[in-house]
């Protein structure tokens, strides 16, 4: 057993490598920026807002991951964003719908939306560059349609709430700082590591390969101080965002289901080798039609993120979000030509170019310039990931 | 001038030190048409390489003559200017592009960038009159079928003023109709004063139209017949072709054979894009538990049309005939379906059928059957792992861990990865497309184990393969197919090379 424990780790560490990268820099970018701006960048209320204003990249990012390890793209993103982001609105201020009613109603216009997509891509075999620049002029177009009588604001307070209120604090409070925040932390730290150990023994039974106990505690050791100094922060201020917690489920959900699920299995199977998956028995088509489906919701549940946050609904809502969202995909490690990328990647990515937007919007650097460097960090990310590649012999 | 128009001396050429030619000698008469015959492998292909200088001048050691002077070239530009013109088995047009643009590609009548659109289509439309083809030069040429295409690519040798036009298995995509057509025209040809070298596994055609061939062998010239000799017969070449001992380089087996398992009738396919083309031809055969049942058929035959129309119509359109497993009718329409009848076609192209090559060896090894991986579509990832641990050791994988890239595995190694796939799917037949191409002999030994195993276990598995010594060493029943129809039948043990390539190169009467 010892004998070929060297041997067995190599390979791990070099992927471990690659995967921290991107955490590595998001790192630098974070301590770099509260340099430059005195420590005004992680103020509480600064880390709330980066979390409220960057959820709906952080939830396309999810949907696109996706879409991008299959080999496509989703260049409609930004369209679907507004015209859910009416639709709801409508739903609920024009024909009275509950909150609640307003917002399934916008994860099925999104699911609809996906399966049109879907059907062009998947059915007709139209590349998905394509059906979606022309999804992305229809959909904005029918926004443009649906808002004639102009902007809809007033929306009840429930449902604002989802991109821009906080969990009620029912525990109290403890020297200023929300008891229920804080707990929220401790439990998701108890729960990692209770999660991480049992991993661990079934491992072990399985006599499978296993990181070494110092590496687990050092990984958990990080982990837990990120997770209790994010809920410190955030107890300092209104609590925890709702939003947070829909993100931590959907990187839970979307990080399981491709990692342990056939229809995750399938998606990496025909982004790494088409022709190989459909000679494997794999239906292509309808697990291509399934992403854009998915696709779709999420950018429903992004419409409705971002609807909320702004208190209403405008037909140039979401420009360019989709440009954020393949940026961050990107960013976090995916592969241009499908086959790879996670999702914690590309949240990591997301993270990347939200710190930087309100870095640089702290010191206060004109809108153009704030485009132009993202753009850069986009081209030098990549760069870098290509460079790192050919550097461990692939090409 | 007198002499030969071309004279290649002692040719020797080796990829990373395996010996692809070793000495051949050719000499080419002037305005005859010169066959150039081998199994797969022996080294034609390379040698045509070589003189058309595809590999550069300094990259194989001998001495090349052209129209008597020492040739040296070191592009397909230099043997173009003198003359040579290869055109490969795979036509090289651009399909949107016009007839007229195809033949003067990169050749163009211009006058300062500027192209003479007059003189281009004038001078196409008389070397479309000199190859017999009857097509407006301004039809795009997506719109010929395959034999008109050749044509093009011939009207575009002689556009070079070609001397000595190579044709590399012209016939081999080509129906009836149109490689007639073709013959002629190379008879035509050499009428007008151009020699031809063809490189053919049709032996029917070589006696057709050679006035000599050139036998070649394992990288040597084995013998040059002149076909109006009174021996010139398909017997005396087929015997120089193959004239070679098995080698005792097949594990040993006692053959345990079953029920029959696998019936095919009148299975018959035709061609994705030239849809009027039959590429199987009304094939039966049957495959029985415990046995080894080996498809032989040159290039083009259509063996590996045939598995793979079987495997979920992955190829080919219009297909018809019935499929039994165990004397009951199964549909196969598709991947999953074959996939779920207990049918497996590990493919002869592994990098592109075959496997994910940047996912890692534990999910291509499970990719088949993740299914019965899994309970409510949640993959069981532990057991997975263990699965692909099991192959890596069975089949002796030679990489570090599963999680080792298939990507960076040789071809050996990936061979084993892709059989390993099929044997998890759990199949009661498989058909194993060329398992030992391109890998290594220990390698090769270690597959016809496996093989083996397989049968021993009541597999029944079919073996497709180019290397007749193979087949005759593993197979307890042969088939061979000759343009997509299934000629001869023989047993194992009464097979010789002889005998098959006789049906291989039957063709149609």
């Amino acid at each position: 057993m010892t004998t070929t424990t060297p041997a067995k780790r190599k390979p791990r560490l070099a992927i471990n490598f690659r995967q921290y990268g991107i955490l590595a820099a998001l790192v630098v970018i974070v301590v770099l920026f509260q340099v430059l701006t005195n420590g005004r960048l992680l103020l509480p209320g600064n880390v709330n807002n980066l979390i409220q204003q960057n959820a709906y990249v952080l939830i396309l990012a999810v949907g696109m991951v996706v879409v991008i390890i299959a080999g496509h793209i989703d260049l409609s993103v930004g369209s679907v964003v507004a015209m859910v982001g009416a639709v709801s609105a409508i739903a609920t201020n024009v024909w009275g719908l509950p909150w609640w009613a307003s917002v399934l109603l916008a994860l099925l216009v999104g699911a609809l939306v996906g399966a049109w997509q879907g059907f062009w891509v998947a059915f007709v075999g139209i590349p998905a560059f394509i059906v979606t620049l022309a999804g992305m002029l229809i959909f904005r177009g029918l926004t443009l349609v649906l808002l004639t009588g102009g902007t809809i604001s007033g929306l009840p307070d429930q449902f604002t709430a989802i991109g821009a209120g906080w969990l009620p604090g029912f525990l109290g409070e403890l020297g200023g700082r929300d008891v229920l925040t804080l707990g929220l932390g401790l439990v998701t730290c108890v729960a990692l590591v209770l999660q991480q150990l049992r991993t661990r023994a079934t491992l072990r039974r399985l006599e499978l390969p296993r990181e070494t106990l110092t590496q687990l505690w050092l990984k958990n050791g990080i982990a837990i101080v990120a997770i209790m100094w994010l809920a410190w922060l955030l107890s300092g201020y209104s609590g925890t965002p709702i939003i947070l917690i829909i993100l931590a489920v959907l990187i839970l959900l979307y990080t399981f289901m491709l990692n342990q699920t056939v229809f995750g299995r399938h998606v990496y199977a025909i982004g790494g080798n088409l022709f190989a998956a459909m000679m494997s028995g794999v239906k292509t088509k309808w697990v291509n039609f399934y992403v854009f489906v998915n696709m779709g919701v999420l950018a429903g549940l992004a419409g409705v993120v971002s609807t909320a946050r702004a208190g209403g609904a405008v037909a140039s809502a979401g420009q360019n979000y989709e440009l954020d969202a393949i940026a961050a995909v990107f960013i976090g490690g995916a592969a241009v030509q499908g086959g790879i990328g996670t999702v914690v990647g590309a949240i990591v990515g997301g993270l990347v170019m939200g710190v930087l937007n309100m870095g640089l919007s702290i010191l206060s650097v004109d809108a153009a310039w704030q485009m132009a460097i993202k753009g850069l960090v986009l081209l030098l990310a990549v760069a870098f990931d290509i460079f790192n590649k050919r550097r461990s012999g692939g090409r | 001038m007198n002499g030969p128009i071309l004279r290649m001396l002692g040719i020797e050429k080796d990829f990373s030190g395996v010996k692809a030619l070793d000495g051949v000698s050719i000499e080419v008469e002037r305005g005859k048409v010169h066959g150039i015959c081998g199994e797969n492998g022996a080294g034609k292909s390379t040698l045509m390489k070589v003189l058309s200088g595809v590999y550069p001048h300094g990259s194989y050691d001998g001495r090349i003559e052209f129209e008597g002077e020492e040739a040296a070239f070191r592009s397909i530009n230099d043997s173009e200017a003198v003359g040579i013109v290869i055109i490969h088995q795979e036509l090289a047009l651009s399909p949107y592009l016009s007839i007229a643009e195809n033949i003067f590609l990169g050749n163009e009548n211009s006058k300062r960038g500027v192209i003479d659109w007059n003189k281009t289509n004038l001078e196409a439309s008389s070397l479309l009159a000199r190859v017999g083809l009857d097509e407006n030069p301004a039809t795009k040429v997506l719109e010929l079928g395959v034999g008109k295409q050749q044509l093009v690519e011939i009207a575009k040798a002689l556009s070079k003023r070609v001397k000595l036009l190579i044709l590399d298995e012209p016939t081999a995509a080509l129906n009836d109709e149109d490689s007639d057509h073709l013959l002629d025209l190379i008879e035509h040809l050499r009428g007008q004063g151009i020699t031809c070298i063809i490189i053919s596994h049709k032996l029917k055609e070589i006696r057709r139209i050679a006035d000599t061939v050139t036998v070649i062998r394992d990288g040597k010239t084995i013998e040059t017949i002149d076909m109006h000799g009174p021996d010139a017969t398909q017997a005396r070449i087929i015997r120089s072709m193959v004239g070679r001992d098995l080698n005792s380089m097949f594990p040993p087996r006692e053959p345990k054979i079953g029920a029959e398992i696998l019936r095919v009738e009148d299975w018959t396919v035709y061609h994705p894009v030239d849809t009027a083309r039959k590429v199987v031809d009304n094939a039966s055969f049957t495959v029985r538990a415990g046995e080894v049942v080996g498809f032989a058929g040159l290039m083009g035959a259509g063996r590996t049309e045939l598995a793979m129309s079987l495997f979920g119509r992955s190829y080919g359109t219009n297909i018809s005939g019935r499929v039994y497993k165990n004397g009951e009718e199964i549909s196969v329409r598709t991947v999953d379906e074959a996939i779920r009848n207990g049918i497996a076609y590990a493919t002869e192209d592994r990098k592109k059928y075959g496997l994910n090559l940047i996912g890692d060896i534990t999910v291509n090894v499970s990719a088949a059957a993740l299914a019965t991986l899994a309970k409510y579509g949640v993959i069981d990832r532990h057991r997975e792992y263990k699965v692909a641990e099991s192959y890596r050791t069975r089949m002796n994988i030679k990489a570090p861990t599963v999680s080792a890239i298939t990507g960076k595995l040789s071809g050996g190694n990936q061979q084993k990865v892709v059989l390993s796939k099929w044997i998890f799917a759990g199949p009661d037949i498989l058909f194993l497309d060329e398992p030992t191409r391109g890998i290594d002999v220990g390698a090769k030994y270690e597959i016809y184990g496996i093989i083996n195993e397989l049968a021993a276990a009541g597999k029944a598995v079919v073996v497709i393969s180019s290397e007749l010594p193979e087949l005759l060493g593993i197979s307890d029943r042969i088939y061979a197919i000759s343009d997509g129809r299934i000629t001869g039948e023989v047993a194992g043990v009464d097979a010789t090379q002889e005998s098959l390539m006789h049906y291989m190169t039957a063709g149609k009467d």
